[in-house]
């Protein structure tokens, strides 16, 4: 029986130990893990609650993020609730295993404290690591502070154990702005957080030696295709899931979460659509500009996969112009979240302006007054009736402007 | 929104200090964010850590700031850092030194003009006395419940005492010694 955990209503928590609180009160069975900057005091602070007696999980050391990786897939699939953290390259080695972690169907959770990719080496924040997952078939959610980086833990474990999902879930948090920023949090009490959580149900876990099962089976061109179309609409029909678990949070916590979340949207006339920190500091700068007359608003997916495509153009099909922020290095195309939006938008009948601004890579601070500048260009863009810029931009970058790409549509 | 920077070296406490100032701050019912611009991460290194403080949640997450006080709890990074940086009219500088405030201010040009907005305190020499190693971090919060008038002293010792629950009762007992001490004679 684990010891009681001594908790005040309001905590001043970094997003790190917001998760690892989390991953505390969720009782994860089995968390396998490698620390890597940012994200370490999460599977650190894990490991000392096993230490000290306050779970009755069991924390597995191995020699890899790979590894790590796999070893909660075995663990998962032999039926435990389980869990990791990671950032950046440990997230590159584990991609081959994410795939396979979907692919088997595992609903495991893994909190991803975003961090720039490597070369050149860095331990700061940018969302690299997270879009290299995009592709990975599993269910990934943003928060955009240390409150959301716990909640959304929470309600990761309760939408990928569900029956109708068992999918692996990841929850970001940018790293060091939310993991290593303390801000007031607001926890549940272990009792109201298990509760909502619940037990977990495995379904066809291994441990169950009287009905003997198969995963990972290899099935080539027969079978391989009918399994990942099968995995996409599991994705795809997680909706309705996501949305339950999002309510019944709001029902012990009053905190209301949405696949997309909007800000100012309502008579909004330019828009920034984010992720991350950026969507708060995004949401300070469009009230300035509200001050000025300027009608701004900020978009943000607070569930990133599935995409929510419909919730985007809802959301954005009044505006006249749209900036789309990308936190990672392009790599000679458009930012792939401006893409996913572009494609969106592109479906409606208004078909606002959209632009792509790449920002913040590596950690480069984003200011209010660069949001500011980048709804200023939106309004520009929204008078003249076509983009007046370039149609990528970078954002907060030293030296000669840096832009690609124009247009002539009006 | 009470925005505050501090300058020290890594090492000195100046994430721990910031997180427990916004710690007690919390317990006052307001919001609070205190995070860190880590340089190099070597000991040693110069180093900057924020506290924002507000009556509404706080929601900007940029480390850009006009700060309303500084901190600065390496004496000599007073002289080579640019602890003016951004500074307003009305931003208030608490330094560790072990020179008069007079003195202080000779020495440091962008200081001058500032005289009514300077206080100094030794933290490295009360840290020294009252906890037996140099961390300036817990007197520069005793510095700073003074010039800000934020707190009354003794809800703040009690507190930090909170705060410091995990460490050895000489440790605690120590650290309230620094903060009382440089409550008193931070000038």
């Amino acid at each position: 029986m684990a010891e009681k955990f001594d908790l005040q209503e309001r905590e001043v928590w970094d997003g790190n130990y917001a998760a690892s609180q989390a991953m505390r009160q969720a009782k994860v069975d089995v968390m396998a893990a490698y620390p890597i900057t940012p994200s370490t005091p999460i599977v650190e602070n894990y490991g000392a609650y096993v230490a000290n007696g306050y779970v009755d999980g069991e924390f597995v050391m191995v020699e890899s993020e790979h590894a790590a990786m796999s070893a909660c897939v075995g663990a998962s699939a032999a039926g435990g609730r389980v869990a990791t953290a990671t950032s950046s390259q440990g997230f590159a080695l584990m991609v081959e295993v994410l795939y396979q972690a979907s692919g088997m169907r595992l609903p495991i959770v893994l909190n991803v404290v975003n961090r720039a990719l490597a070369s050149p080496l860095n331990v700061r924040g940018d969302h690299a690591d997270m879009y290299l997952g995009r592709d990975s078939g599993w269910i990934q959610m943003d928060a955009f502070n240390s409150q959301e980086a716990y909640d959304l833990a929470l309600c990761a474990f309760k939408i990928g154990e569900n029956h109708s999902v068992r999918l692996p879930v990841m929850v970001h948090q940018d790293g060091f702005i939310t993991s290593h920023t303390a801000q007031n949090v607001y926890p549940l009490t272990d009792e109201a957080a298990y509760n909502f959580v619940g037990e977990i149900d495995p379904v066809d876990d291994m441990l169950d030696f009287s009905r003997p099962v198969t995963y990972g089976a290899q099935t080539e061109e027969d079978w391989h295709f009918e399994h990942k179309a099968k995995q996409h609409k599991a994705l795809m029909d997680s909706v309705p899931v996501i949305e339950d678990v999002f309510a019944e949070f709001e029902k012990v916590s009053g905190r209301k979460y949405k696949r997309v979340e909007s800000y100012m949207m309502e008579d909004a006339e330019v828009a920034i659509v984010a992720l991350g920190t950026t969507v708060e500091t995004s949401r300070v700068a469009a009230l300035r500009m509200r001050e000025q007359g300027i009608k701004a608003g900020v978009v943000a997916p607070r569930v990133f996969r599935p995409f929510p495509f419909d919730e985007i153009r809802d959301a954005l099909e009044n505006v006249k112009s749209v900036a789309v922020l990308d936190r990672s290095s392009p790599g000679g195309a458009m930012g792939a979240f401006y893409n996913e939006v572009s494609a969106a938008l592109y479906t409606t009948e208004n078909r606002p302006l959209v632009t792509n601004y790449i920002y913040g890579l590596g950690g480069r601070d984003f200011a209010v007054k660069d949001a500011m500048d980048i709804f200023a260009d939106q309004k520009a863009n929204a008078d003249a009736g076509h983009i007046t810029t370039d149609i990528q931009q970078f954002s907060g970058l030293r030296g000669p402007k840096l832009g690609f790409f124009k247009t002539k549509r009006g | 929104m009470i925005e505050i920077r501090w300058h020290s070296r890594a090492g000195q406490g100046a994430v721990t200090g910031a997180k427990s100032l916004g710690d007690i701050v919390a317990t006052t019912g307001k919001e609070v964010q205190a995070f860190a611009l880590y340089g190099s991460a070597k000991r040693g290194a110069a180093l900057r850590a924020y506290n924002r403080i507000d009556d509404e949640p706080i929601i900007t997450h940029e480390k850009f700031m006009y700060p309303d006080y500084v901190l600065v709890i390496d004496p000599a990074l007073a002289m080579t850092d640019d602890i003016t940086m951004n500074d307003k009219e009305t931003t208030k500088y608490i330094i560790t030194t072990h020179l008069d405030k007079e003195s202080l201010i000779k020495e440091i040009p962008a200081l001058q003009g500032k005289e009514d907005r300077v206080f100094v305190v030794d933290c490295i020499q009360i840290s020294l006395d009252t906890i037996g190693r140099s961390i300036p971090n817990a007197p520069m919060l005793g510095a700073f419940v003074k010039v800000s008038g934020m707190f009354e002293l003794d809800y703040f010792l009690e507190n930090m005492k909170r705060v410091l629950a995990k460490f050895p009762q000489k440790i605690i007992d120590g650290n309230m010694q620094a903060i009382t001490r440089a409550y008193n004679e931070v000038k």
